[in-house]
């Protein structure tokens, strides 16, 4: 029986159409992350921590981890390795509890943005 | 070795989102603006699409993917705008409450033409105390109403800017996004007491 850790059952018809995977068969079955859910524009970090004997990454969350060596968004991850968000976020919850990546800055600064920041970005959007 | 780059990933990442009726523009707008970059998620197949779609002999719940509007802009200090589109179809009003959450504010692109289509993304903002600025796209042919004939007919706040602009032009957008940022500021000062 195959695995789904190495599932390439992949088969490509053009590049447009992208992967003929279903999003669960990169998510292990998984189709909802289990922690709290994240930001879009939550920003991702790698710990740096080696991987441990016992855990089998799949391709996508060796490709995110290695993204990670920087700081990533959610969003960024998802366009980056051409993945539905949603496949991202599961991975990436993955990752969370294994201790490989970190949240640097969970979301947003939602309700009360620093009104100092947001002028800082009215003067560089209007210097673009 | 040497990591001579200014890119050093986001540090501060603000989110805005683009919302309006189907065809009203927004692609063009985070376009004009931005940097576009390519971004799917997933579509959840539901009662509304399963007449169209033929799912007989599938199970599993089905997902497909569709792609969204999606922009960065890149300041200095590691600071970065995201700019998303909101899908604009009613079946994926589920993805709205997780691009809703901790955005700085959101731009309600509208169309004199089809001004009932900017209800929904208004209502949706004012209920959730999210602020919001409304851009009027002006397309060539369609006639042209004064801003407050335009507020009128929306029925908005009057603290809440209503805009005109040229969703391809880039200083209008810039503009646009301008001018919710500045409100976004005023919405951000506690009101006294």
């Amino acid at each position: 029986m195959q695995s789904w850790t190495d599932p390439p059952g992949e088969r490509w018809i053009d590049e447009a159409a992208g992967p003929l995977v279903r999003p669960y068969a990169l998510t292990g079955g998984r189709a909802r992350p289990r922690g709290e859910p994240l930001d879009i524009v939550a920003i991702l970090i790698g710990s740096g921590r080696p991987v441990p004997g016992h855990v089998r990454l799949t391709r996508e969350q060796q490709r995110l981890l290695a993204l990670c060596r920087r700081p990533y968004t959610v969003a960024d991850l998802a366009s980056e390795l051409d993945l539905p968000l949603g496949v991202v976020v599961v991975l990436v919850d993955e990752l969370l509890e294994q201790g490989l990546i970190e949240v640097a800055r969970p979301a947003a600064p939602a309700a009360r943005p620093d009104p100092r920041l947001l002028r800082r970005v009215i003067d560089e959007l209007r210097a673009l | 070795m040497s990591f001579a780059r200014s890119d050093d990933g986001p540090r501060i990442a603000l989110k805005i989102l683009v919302a309006g009726g189907f065809g009203v523009g927004k692609t063009t707008l985070v376009g004009s603006v931005s940097e576009i970059r390519p971004l799917r998620t997933e579509e959840f197949l539901t009662d509304a699409s399963v007449g169209v779609d033929d799912t007989r002999g599938v199970e599993a719940k089905t997902t497909t993917t569709v792609a969204m509007d999606f922009g960065r802009i890149t300041m200095r200090d590691g600071v970065v705008l995201y700019l998303f589109g909101t899908p604009g179809q009613d079946r994926f009003w589920f993805m709205w409450n997780e691009l809703a959450r901790g955005a700085l504010g959101a731009v309600v692109l509208a169309d004199t033409r089809r001004l009932t289509a900017s209800f929904a993304s208004i209502d949706y903002f004012e209920q959730r105390d999210i602020p919001f600025v409304v851009a009027v796209n002006c397309f060539e042919g369609a006639h042209r109403y004064s801003l407050e004939e335009i507020r009128d007919a929306l029925d908005v706040d009057p603290q809440v800017p209503v805009v005109t602009c040229d969703a391809r032009d880039r200083e209008s957008a810039k503009h646009v996004l301008i001018s919710l940022i500045e409100h976004a500021v005023q919405h951000s000062v506690p009101a006294p007491g």
